[in-house]
Parts: C-alpha cells; structure tokens; sequence
C-alpha cells in the first residue's frame, strides 16, 4: 500500500477511535450541539420581537428575526464546537498511547485527522440539529436542492478551517484549561459580524471590523443559499479564501506543534 | 566480532542531553537476535531516555544505530514496523476497553479484520484480560494495566521488544506472572530490550547485563560475570555482649566488626545450610546472638562494587511526561 492509502486508512481508524470518545465524552458531545439549539431559542424568544422589528423588513417581528437569525446561529454551531475539540486534543496529548503511536509505522498526521474528522462530524449533527428545530419553531428556507449542496460545501469547508485552527490551538495549549479558553474569542465573532444584527446597525470602527473578519463572508453565503436568493461570487471567493488560508495555517501549526512534542 | 547471529539492536556513541543536562554520554549496545537484554541502572541513569532514542520517540543528539539492520533516523518506517514499545507509563487509552485498545493497535498494524480479532482474543486469553476486556483500562489493577500495554505491544508481531521497567511498582505476583510472560515471549524467538533497576529481574530473565550509570554503560556482561565483580553475600550476626565480639569474629572468621552495632559480617549466601552452621558454630562457642539477617547482593552492591560509591535513588526525581 502507498504512504497516501495508509494516511487515509489510519485516518479512519483514528476517526473510529474519536468517535467512541465522544460516547465516552457524552456529556461534552451534547454540549456541544445543545449549545446553539440554546442561543436560537434564547435569541428567537427573548430578543426576537424587538431585534425583529428593527430590521426594517415589511413584516418585522419574532418571525422575520427567526429568518435573519439562522445562519448566525449556525455559525455559533461551528465555532461553540471549537472549545471542545480544543480541550479534547489538549486532553489526548497527554495520553500515554500517543508515544506509542509515535513509535509505530503509521502516518503520523492521521492522530490529527481523526480528531479534525470527528470534530466536523459533530459540527454537522449541530447544524443538522438547529435547521431541525429552527424548522420547528417555525423557519421556512427558501433553499433548492441545488442550494442544499452548496450549503453542505460551506458547512464542510468551514468546519474544516475551523477545526483545523483549533486542533492547532489545543495542540499548542500548556494544559488543558489553557487549550478550553483559547478559542473563546472564536465564539464571539459570530456576533461581531452580520449574524445577530445587520452590520450597519453597528459603530464605524466595528462595521470596519466585521466586513473585514472570516465569519462575516461565511454568514452571508450561508443566508443566501438558505434564502434560495443565491450568493454574491465576491462573498463565495472571500468565505473559501478565509476558510483555506485558516485551514492551511491550522494544519501547518498542529503538524509543526505534534512534531515538535514528540521530540 | 566473529559471532554468527546477526544483530537485533545495535548503538554506536548515543548522546542526549537537554540542556546542560547531559543524560547519556555515548552508550554503545549490541544485541543479538532472540536474546534478552537488560539495562540496569538506578532512577534517573537515563534507561528510558536510551529507550525512547531507540524505539524512535525521541532524536539522539549524536551517535547513530540500527534495529534489524535499519538506520533509526534513515529507515525509521521499516525500525518502526519491526518494534513493540511497552513504556514505563502506561501508552493505553483509558477511553476505550481492553478489547478496543487491542483492536485499535490491529488496525493501525494494517491486519485483516479476522486476523485482528483472533489475535486479539488470543492475546486476552494468553494475559488472562478476558474478564476485564469489555471494561475501560481505567478500572484495571496496575498488573492488568501492564499486561494490556504489552499485549498492545505485540499485536503487531513485533521482532523487537523494548519493556521499560515492566514490572516496576508492581506486587511480587504480578510480578512472577510478568516474568513468566516475558519468558514466553523468549522462547517464541524475539529479541528483548529491557531496563530495570532490580539485579535480581535482570538475573532471572536476562542473557546479558549493561550497567548505566551517569549516562554511560559502566559494565556489560552475564549475570555471573557481573555478579563476580561483587563481593557476595552475607549473613550479618549482632551479638549481646560486646566481649563476645572478638572471638566470634575469630570463630566464623568474619570479614568485618563493627563494634558499635555489636554485628560482625560472615561470608555466606542465604541458605539454610550456612545458616545453621554459623548457629551451630556459635553455640558451640557459648556465644550469645541477638540477631541474624541475610544479605544478598543487589544493585547497591553492584553499584557500590562499580563506582565505589552507594547509588542513591532519593536524590533522583523521577522524571514525568
Ligand atoms: N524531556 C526531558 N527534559 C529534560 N530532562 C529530561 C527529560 N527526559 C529525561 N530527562 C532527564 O534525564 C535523566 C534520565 O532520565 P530517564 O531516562 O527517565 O532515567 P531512568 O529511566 O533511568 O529513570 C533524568 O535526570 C531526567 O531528569
Ligand atoms: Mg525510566
């Protein structure tokens, strides 16, 4: 067998292995994916009347925020999941059987794809888990079959820069408190973007920001293909520039970081 | 060197250090194919280090070596493919069962999936897991903690066996049984590398003996070659009255007197025969003993024997991951 087969069969058998530690880790799992099904209820119920009618829209309302909301939370699907792979790498990098997978011939990186890979499987059952109870409660995409797949493309690509970055993080962490803490400022940007509010509502310096932070692009692709209206191709370019620069600087980080503690 | 086995690990002026911590100061190893070889050596000599730099955990700073015949550092896939690692610390995952660990290693080592699960099974009758193999490593005795990582260890049918301090911290019957395993193993025809820090495990399993102390291989021979560079055992003898000292030491011809402990040191090994003679001896004599112990030689003696100085294993952290 080549080196590349090897990568991909020892990728699946740590994505098995990380997928058992999620039943062990069932409480952390279920955090993760109740999280955002929590800020869509939160935000939908409590500020959604007021928010609703500030948009400006013809209807205004709990209904038209619900509408707006969605993908923000979706993004807080992705990002709330980051805290937890973090502290789970931080947590298997002191695990004695990660010397012992140093010292077999397997493909080295396949420690880290299994994680990234599980990782974004659990972005997906929290996203597949919102839309369900977002749809519950009353949304109605706009999406077409066509739309659907381009919404699973974006949610893959985000959730593999995002989990690649924090893979990195949790890598690099000196302890695993550390590696739990790091990415909270990854929770936040949904919020410094178009996810809650429309960013002209905001101060100058902070709409500078927003226009100019991954999440915003990644956002509004995400509203326009639920919306079925389409994305704008500058936002398809700039949301997959953002997703692979992030993802190429996460895997090279964690690579270097892995390396470097084995030694 | 004329001998006809070809070699299983083979070292040439090993170094590493960190920092100004100099850990091993060029250690030389040759071992034969099927045999067992145990580095000896207090707390803090550097055996773990020299088995992470030979097992392909860590890089030596100097110094290069082979296993099997490949280079460490040029052919390090195929050095990997021929290892089993049992670490000092457990390498299990406490998240998954015995039987999943054993299965995860099977499927890393690329084997069919029947051949996984026989090996596996085979593996958990063999370490006597077959109880605890549904339950998580994290509920297992040190012992069974142990046998599960070396039952890891050769799932892949490795050729080459490094066991850091296999039975370190463990019970006199756990540590019997790993013993027992560990000859087993010998017989199937693998070479073993083992450390420990006790003369009498290298004794029972080891063909040849290296010595490592202050990051170099002070001695390196059998266990009787070693054993003759110590002064022996001894029985020591205190008596109840200081003026029974000197004929007693003249009856038994000791080899020392210490007058303060009232005690004077006999040649002599253990047994019962030796035993009873110096009894007899002083009976005879109307001598009156307080106390009698047997001393056997250990890895102090040894130590003391090499290096003229006792080891000292308080002064030595031991290091954590
Ligand atoms: N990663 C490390 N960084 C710094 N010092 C280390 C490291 N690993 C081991 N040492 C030092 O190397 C010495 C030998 O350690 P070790 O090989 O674990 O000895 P042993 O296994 O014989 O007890 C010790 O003094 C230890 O503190
Ligand atoms: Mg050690």
């Amino acid at each position: 067998m080549s080196t590349m087969s090897y990568a991909l069969t020892d990728s699946m058998t740590m994505l098995r292995r990380q997928i058992r530690h999620m039943g062990r880790y069932a409480s952390l799992t279920l955090m993760v994916i109740g999280i955002p099904v929590v800020f869509l209820l939160l935000f939908v119920y409590v500020f959604g009347g007021t928010l609703g009618d500030g948009l400006g829209g013809i209807t205004g309302g709990r209904a038209a925020y619900l509408a707006y909301v969605v993908p923000g939370v979706l993004m807080m699907a992705v990002a709330g999941s980051a805290q937890g792979t973090s502290l789970k790498v931080a947590m298997d990098m002191d695990e004695g059987i990660i010397d012992r997978f140093r010292t077999m011939a397997i493909s080295r990186v396949s420690v880290l794809t299994g994680h990234v890979l599980a990782s974004m499987i659990q972005i997906l059952l929290a996203i597949t888990v919102v839309l369900g109870i977002a749809a519950a409660i009353g949304y109605r995409t706009g999406a077409g079959v066509a739309d659907w797949f381009g919404l699973l493309g974006v949610f893959l690509l985000i959730s593999f820069a995002i989990t690649w970055l924090t893979v990195a993080a949790g890598i690099t962490a000196k302890s695993p408190e550390t590696a739990s803490n790091t990415p909270m400022p990854l929770m936040l940007l949904p919020f410094m973007g178009s996810g809650f509010v429309p960013t002209e509502s905001m101060p100058t310096a902070m709409q500078w920001f927003a226009e100019y932070q991954p999440f915003t692009p990644w956002i509004e692709v995400t509203r326009g293909l639920l919306d079925g209206t389409g994305a704008a191709g500058s936002d398809i370019a700039l949301a997959v520039s953002w997703a692979g620069a992030i993802a190429l600087f996460g895997y090279l980080v964690a690579r270097a970081e892995f390396d470097r503690r084995g030694a | 060197m004329s001998t006809a086995k070809p070699l299983a690990i083979e070292a040439r002026g090993l170094r590493k250090s960190y920092d100004d911590n100099t850990v091993l100061d060029g250690i030389d190893l040759s071992v034969p194919e099927g045999a067992v070889f145990a580095l000896l050596g207090p707390n803090g000599a550097g055996k773990t280090t020299t088995v992470a730099i030979l097992s392909t955990l860590i890089g030596a700073n100097a110094g290069e070596a082979r296993i099997g015949g490949h280079h460490l550092d040029h052919e390090t896939d195929e050095v990997r493919s021929l290892i089993g690692v049992t670490g000092q610390f457990a390498a299990i995952d406490k998240l998954l069962t015995g039987r999943e660990n054993l299965h995860l290693m099977g499927r890393l080592h690329h084997l069919p999936k029947t051949e996984i699960h026989e090996r596996a099974q085979r593996l958990l009758e063999q370490f006597d897991l077959v109880e605890a193999a549904k339950r998580s490593p994290e509920t297992y005795s040190g012992g069974m903690r142990r046998r599960l990582d070396l039952a890891m260890s050769l799932m892949g049918d490795p050729r080459v066996i490094f066991l850091d301090e296999p039975t370190t911290g463990l019970d006199p019957r756990s540590r019997r049984t790993m013993w027992t395993i560990i000859r087993e193993l010998v017989a199937g025809g693998v070479t073993i590398f083992l450390t420990t820090q006790y003369l009498e495990e290298a004794d029972q399993l080891a063909d040849r003996i290296a010595v490592l102390d202050g990051g170099r291989i002070i001695a390196e021979g059998t266990a009787e070659e070693l054993k003759r560079l110590i002064p022996g055992g001894h029985i020591s003898v205190r008596l109840k009255r200081v003026d029974q000292l000197e004929p007693a030491a003249r009856e038994l011809e000791a080899t020392s007197t210490d007058p303060d402990q009232l005690t004077i040191q006999v040649p002599g090994d253990g047994t019962v025969d030796s035993l009873r003679s110096v009894i007899e001896r002083l009976d005879r004599a109307g001598i009156e003993v307080d106390d009698l112990s047997v001393h056997t030689p250990d890895l102090d003696d040894v130590f003391l024997a090499l290096t003229g100085r006792p080891e000292n294993p308080t002064s030595q952290k031991e290091s954590l991951r």
